[in-house]
């Protein structure tokens, strides 16, 4: 293996890595005002994919004006989510019940999505798909730039919103302590519905980055819900930081062991180090220890 | 009030007899199963139906008891059907009931693959440890698909079972019933026991239960050992009843999630719970697969029954029916109290009794 093939293996990690980082910060943001891990998280990247394949392939509109439409669809339908289940669990066995409604909901969702598209993998296609740019001697396909672009410019806008709003205080209050922000006048249900909104937002712009580099089939949602929880749990839940991180750090060891050493056992070490990093730090990387210990 | 709360021995031991008897016409039900009902579609389903019903009562041994969600037992049931896929290929088995023969072997494997995943996953708490084996399910998944002696892709074939067509399902209809009933006394020892309280305590409050002398870790990691044994046999059963096994279906996710929905739709932390609800919903999953054409009405269907159980009977319907029937007996002593003596209704001496 030559260093260039190790360094192109690092800017595609990284490249990647900015894709999944905002899939996880949706997952984690959800996670961290709600307490509910949403496992349906991957079917509505895929939901997502396919909102963006519909408005190209049936109305014409291109993929990246097509976000315009999938963004808002896909915020009210978090917030219907949020409506009408997650906030009925009851807050005492948060941790198993919203893992069993949530994956309701992707099962419902992937229901609709094959009786609706079927089982035969499809693909998101623009101009800027197939090509590559030559940057720096390296070769960068335009869809992951753009997407890594996307994703940096909207975690970026996150993190203003979380930490330089009122409304992101209202979110961190409620995140902190429920009853506390109760207390001091944030209207926490609404603060949490609207965060879930934006949670699965997100993926409207994950599922067009992952529709245009991934062939994918209503199935998906499950490799991909897989590594997101292994990126937001190694990131330490609830760490908006720790999850960018985490996502890169994972994205770059993924790419390197498929050139190093066999695409096929990329995925393997994948998850063997999230357990690796576990045994030894059982809050993840940036994770406060004993805040979520219950 | 007092009736209830401390019934007369007579009557405790009357209630015992029937709840045994309950489960000796059950069994007798389930023994008696095939040689009634002999059509080959039906019995296929039994087989599935009384495999699943074994795997819910194992995995409730530990998730139900102990309030942690485990959704990495397709680690032990795949690999107890490898297990016994490579045992019979390599020790030359002819197939028949030989084969049987490596189930226990298979639950021990299984046993042994628990232990150390077991210690890595049981480091962290709840929603983490959700997490954890899920990873730790991929890791299996993938080194199963990678690794050589596992048969890559195309997997393992099992030596063809000998037994009479007519009545094939049989033998493994009779060793599956023989794994639930084992798993079915596992389960109920383990909740009458001392070691039972202790689980119990580690699921109402961890600290508190270590605090008060609980070797939460130890009692945790037995219990989810425990709970992978039967679980082993059972996937050599399943994989030998398929005739062979490949990674996809070993290590499936489905099944992950499987035992977690009908533990939860009959009612987690029961001795009947996990029983009714694989009764139910594997019965209506193999009918679903074997008559309606199309996956997606069956994954709406299962979803949106999932989510209404869920948010109307949060308990499962086990609990959820004993908490009612608990609530009518008691407005029924009241009632049958206050016609008893209307003149004293509201008499100090009658509160306090």
């Amino acid at each position: 293996m030559s260093a260039t093939a190790l360094l192109q293996a690092i800017v595609d990690g990284v490249l990647t890595g900015g894709v999944y980082a905002l899939m996880a910060a949706g997952l984690t943001l959800i996670f961290g005002v709600m307490d509910i891990i949403n496992i349906a998280q991957g079917a509505m990247v895929v939901l997502g994919a396919y909102l963006s394949y519909e408005l190209e392939t049936k109305a014409g509109i291109p993929l990246l004006p097509g976000l315009l439409i999938t963004i808002p669809a896909m915020f009210v339908l978090g917030m219907a989510i949020e409506f009408c289940f997650m906030r009925r669990v009851r807050e005492t066995e948060r941790a198993a019940m919203s893992i069993l409604v949530t994956f309701a909901v992707a099962i419902i969702i992937e229901g609709v999505l094959s009786k609706a598209f079927g089982v035969d993998y499809v693909q998101l296609h623009a101009s800027y798909v197939d090509k590559s740019i030559y940057l720096l001697g390296f070769y960068l396909p335009w869809i992951y730039v753009i997407a890594f672009v996307l994703a940096a410019v909207l975690l970026v806008a996150l993190y203003a919103l979380l930490y330089r709003t009122r409304f992101g205080r209202a979110v961190r209050a409620s995140l902190q302590n429920r009853t506390a922000a109760d207390l001091i006048g944030v209207n926490v249900d609404r603060t949490r519905m609207i965060a879930v909104g934006i949670g699965v937002a997100i993926t409207a712009v994950g599922g067009f980055a992952f529709g245009a580099t991934n062939a994918f089939n209503p199935n998906s949602g499950y490799d991909l819900i897989s590594r997101l929880l292994a990126i937001v749990i190694l990131g330490g839940m609830g760490s908006i930081g720790g999850a960018m991180a985490a996502a890169v750090f994972m994205l770059v060891i993924n790419d390197v062991v498929a050139v190093a050493w066999s695409p096929t056992w990329a995925p393997l070490v994948f998850f063997a180090a999230l357990v690796l990093v576990l045994s030894v730090r059982p809050q993840g990387l940036f994770g406060r220890s004993g805040v979520r210990a219950q | 009030m007092s009736a209830l709360s401390a019934p007369a021995p007579g009557r405790a031991r009357r209630t015992r007899a029937v709840v045994a008897g309950l489960w000796l016409i059950a069994l007798v039900i389930f023994v008696l199963f095939p040689l009634v009902i002999t059509d080959s579609t039906a019995t296929t389903i039994a087989v599935y139906t009384v495999i699943f019903m074994a795997a819910t009562t194992a995995w409730n041994i530990f998730s139900g008891y102990s309030g942690y969600l485990a959704l990495g037992h397709a680690v032990f049931f795949g690999s107890g059907g490898y297990a016994v896929a490579l045992a019979a290929r390599d020790w030359h088995f002819k197939g028949g009931w030989d084969v049987f023969g490596l189930l226990p072997f298979a639950g021990v494997v299984a046993a042994l693959i628990a232990v150390p995943v077991g210690l890595v996953a049981l480091r962290v708490r709840r929603h983490t440890f959700v997490v954890v084996t899920i990873a730790i399910f991929f890791i299996f998944q993938l080194a199963a698909l990678n690794l050589g002696f596992t048969g890559g892709t195309s997997g393992i074939n099992f030596p063809i079972a000998t037994f009479p067509p007519a009545t094939y399902n049989n033998p493994f209809y009779y060793i599956a019933l023989a794994i639930l009933v084992i798993s079915v006394l596992m389960s109920w020892s383990v909740r009458r026991s001392r070691f039972g309280l202790q689980l119990l305590a580690v699921r109402d409050d961890e600290d508190r239960a270590l605090g008060l002398g609980v070797k939460t870790r130890r009692v945790k990691l037995i219990a989810f050992v425990l709970s992978a044994f039967p679980v082993g046999m059972l996937g050599g059963l399943y994989f030998y009843f398929l005739g062979q096994v490949y990674p996809q279906f070993a290590y499936d996710p489905l099944f992950d999630i499987s035992l977690a929905l009908m533990g939860f739709i009959g009612g987690i932390g029961t001795l009947v719970g996990p029983l009714l609800g694989a009764l139910v919903l594997e019965t209506l999953q193999q009918y679903f697969t074997q008559s309606v054409s199309g996956t997606g009405t069956y994954l709406i269907v299962y979803g949106v029954l999932f989510l209404a159980v869920i948010l109307l009977l949060p308990r499962g319907v086990v609990p959820s029916l004993a908490m009612l029937w608990q609530r009518r007996r008691v407005r029924a002593a009241t009632r049958a109290a206050e016609s008893r003596e209307p003149a004293r209704r509201g008499d100090m001496a009658g509160v306090a009794r």
